[in-house]
């Protein structure tokens, strides 16, 4: 059985402007133990993907009548904000993508998370200290019980980060979504947490959504990838299909922006032009404007469709 | 530590230097204090000797020497018109007004802080708009004004009006308790009932100034992203808005509420006037009209000491709700 299972996911945002479909149509399905590599350019709707799941979307962004989220088999956007916030941070949890900014600068390290435990569980101050103590551990803190006395300004960012990795562990949840938990932190501490955190995943069965922008991360990472663009997912596959047999124009185009071995030192291949704005999307494929192969029909939204096994995408051009 | 404290010890000092020289230039050259002292028809030869007797015959810079000399000694001199210590009359009246500032600033928190955080919190509903309409009320209207309607309305027409009304005390301090040779209002009820209206005329533009302030920082802090987080950790509503919001909250309010305390310590003269309420800032005035010197010293030397003290405590309480401050950076 799936962990969790998302059908036709659509989180709008009604502004005066206008209605912003930041998420317009999503499925996927992430199996326990699984990682699934969300990417996307800025905008394309990952954290509000992310924040939909657990049912952390403010107002004036509101998931929309339709949307399914199956959390082992539970349907989230019909349960009420109690069970909601039972299971936000104790079955689900985030890792959000700026560790400078998701701590209280005001609390210490224990207060933070101590609390987390005592959110979920009846235990004394003394269990969920020693409980946070063994996750510290876990993520590779040393000294835990001096950095649990300390502030979160008096760790740097990868240890903070690290930190916020201990916290989403520590009621071992069945799906941590990650939301770009590595860009803003140097190459070597993120290609640690990378490990780490695959490691973590493998040993607990614990599925996790890896959101980022950034191809070659998730390629080495992640089982499965969901490519979004816009609002909507455009190719989604296997990672050794999707990273080596790309089938849409814009996975392509990500693709070549990829630095590798022997493009190294070379410009990087970049697609042109901007995405679109949300409010003014234009009829039919998104990608149209941008897309160097575009035809007629693309004046009509394209499905997303199996042309191989396993592998989809929403291209009319797409081919098996 | 240490040395911040030592360092802010020598800025008072300075000051404290600075400022009795001005308040000594200052009634040296608006007059002569022994007119004021006796009778317009005694003689030149008893006004001579009272001046001796004072040393107001002396130069100035030597009576400023005398007084220095004696004030190292701990000594700050007899009030020339009432012949006690000075500092002795400023103690005896200081605890009224400290008492005061304090009652005003404990309401003005217990109102504003809660209204304030609800408006930032759901700054769309009717409630938060009257809140916030409130608040420019509060922060406009005179403090005098404020202090005559209220004994207008409390002590005198709603009393009179309504059968059966309670009539608020408008004047004086009422029952007090000695408290380790103190004065104080609000441990009996009569003292409480006097407290009532002075405090909340008081507290009113320092309300208001809560309200706002703890409105906007909350509209500050709730999109971060530690709120976020902390409801992805699955805390409880009140737990983010009583911890984690309202402990950013605090550090702004905490500075704030020092200010204010002291400028009511300092300027609580107009309502301490309109109230008959016997604290030190009639004493000044009335020190300050009557040329005498030694109070109106004494005086400005307490308030310094006070508002170097203050400044500590606040800086002490700032370090310790954010800490990401730290006091050895801030001295400089
Ligand atoms: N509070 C909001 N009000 C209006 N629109 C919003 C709001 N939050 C998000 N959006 C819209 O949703 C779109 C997608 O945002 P989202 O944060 O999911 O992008 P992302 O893929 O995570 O990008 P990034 O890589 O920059 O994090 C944004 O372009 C924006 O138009
Ligand atoms: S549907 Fe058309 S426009 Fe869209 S990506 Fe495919 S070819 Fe390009
Ligand atoms: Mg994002």
């Amino acid at each position: 059985m799936t962990t969790l299972s998302v059908r036709n996911l659509r989180t709008h945002f009604f502004t005066k402007e206008g209605v912003a479909k930041a998420v317009d149509g999503v499925d996927f399905d992430v199996a326990p133990g699984e990682i699934l590599g969300l990417v996307g350019e800025s905008g394309s709707g990952k954290t509000v993907t992310g924040f939909s799941i657990l049912g952390l979307i403010d107002p004036p962004g509101r998931i929309v009548e339709g949307s399914s989220i199956r959390f082992n088999g539970e349907e989230l956007t019909a349960a009420r904000p109690e069970r909601l916030r039972a299971i936000r941070g104790s079955e689900i949890a985030m890792i959000f993508q700026d560790p400078m900014m998701t701590l209280n600068p005001v609390l210490r390290v224990d207060t933070q998370m101590i609390e987390t435990v005592q959110a979920h569980l009846k235990v004394s101050e003394a269990d969920a200290r020693d409980r946070a103590r063994k996750a510290l551990v876990q993520v590779g803190i040393p000294s835990p019980d001096e950095r649990l006395r300390a502030y979160p300004h008096q760790f740097s960012g990868g240890m903070r980060q690290r930190v916020a990795i201990a916290i989403a562990l520590l009621h071992k949840p069945k799906l941590i979504v990650a939301d770009e938990p590595t860009t803003a932190l140097d190459v070597t501490i993120q290609g640690q947490i990378l490990f780490e955190v695959q490691r973590l995943c493998r040993e607990s069965g614990t599925a996790m959504i890896w959101v980022t922008h950034d191809l070659a991360v998730v390629a080495g990472l992640a089982d499965r990838i969901a490519v979004m663009y816009a609002g909507r997912i455009v190719e989604t596959g296997r990672t050794a299909d999707v990273i080596e047999r790309p089938m849409h124009p814009y996975t392509k185009g990500l693709i070549g922006s990829v630095p590798s071995q022997n493009t190294r030192g070379h410009k990087l291949a970049q697609i042109p032009g901007m995405t679109p704005s949300l409010l003014r999307l234009p009829r039919g494929c998104a990608f149209k404007a941008r897309c160097p192969i575009a035809i007629d029909q693309c004046n009509e939204m394209p499905a997303l469709e199996e042309h191989r096994p396993g592998h989809w995408a929403r291209c009319w051009r797409a081919t098996g | 530590m240490i040395v911040y404290i030592i360092r802010r010890l020598m800025q008072a000092a300075l000051v404290m230097v600075v400022m009795s020289v001005l308040v000594f230039a200052g009634i040296y050259l608006i007059g002569d204090p022994v007119l004021m002292m006796i009778s317009p028809d005694a003689s030149e030869l008893e006004r001579e000797a009272v001046r001796k007797a004072l040393h107001l015959d002396l130069p100035m810079w030597q009576q400023y020497l005398l007084f220095v000399n004696d004030a190292l000694h701990g000594n700050f001199g007899k009030s020339f018109l009432a012949g006690q210590p000075a500092m002795g009359l400023i103690f005896e009246r200081f605890p009224a007004t400290l008492e005061l500032a304090f009652a005003s600033l404990v309401l003005s928190l217990a109102i504003g802080l809660p209204l304030g955080v609800y408006a930032g919190l759901r700054p769309h509903t009717a409630g938060s708009k009257t809140i916030m309409t409130g608040s420019i009320l509060g922060f406009s209207l005179p403090n005098f004004w404020v202090g005559l309607m209220l004994i207008m309305v409390f002590a005198v027409l709603l009393p009179d009006l309504v059968p059966g009304w309670p009539r608020l005390p408008a004047s004086g301090r009422g029952a007090t308790v000695d408290v380790l040779g103190v004065k104080l209002s609000f441990l009996t009820g009569d003292g409480l009932l006097h407290l009532l209206l002075p405090a909340v005329t008081l507290s009113l533009y320092k309300g208001a100034l809560i309200v706002r302030l703890a409105r906007a920082t909350a509209r500050e802090v709730l999109p971060m992203d530690y709120v976020k987080f902390a409801r992805a950790k699955g805390l409880s509503e009140r737990r983010i808005v009583g911890v984690h919001v309202l402990k950013n909250i605090m550090i702004p309010i905490a500075t704030v509420s020092g200010l204010e305390f002291g400028q009511t310590v300092a300027f609580a003269v107009v309502t301490e006037t309109i109230f008959s309420w016997p604290g030190v800032g009639k004493l000044l005035i009335d020190s300050i009209l009557l040329l005498d010197r030694p109070v109106v010293v004494a005086y400005l030397v307490i308030i310094v000491f006070f508002f170097v003290a203050l400044n500590l405590v606040v800086d002490l309480l700032y370090s310790v709700l954010d800490p990401r401050v730290r006091l050895e950076s801030r001295a400089t």
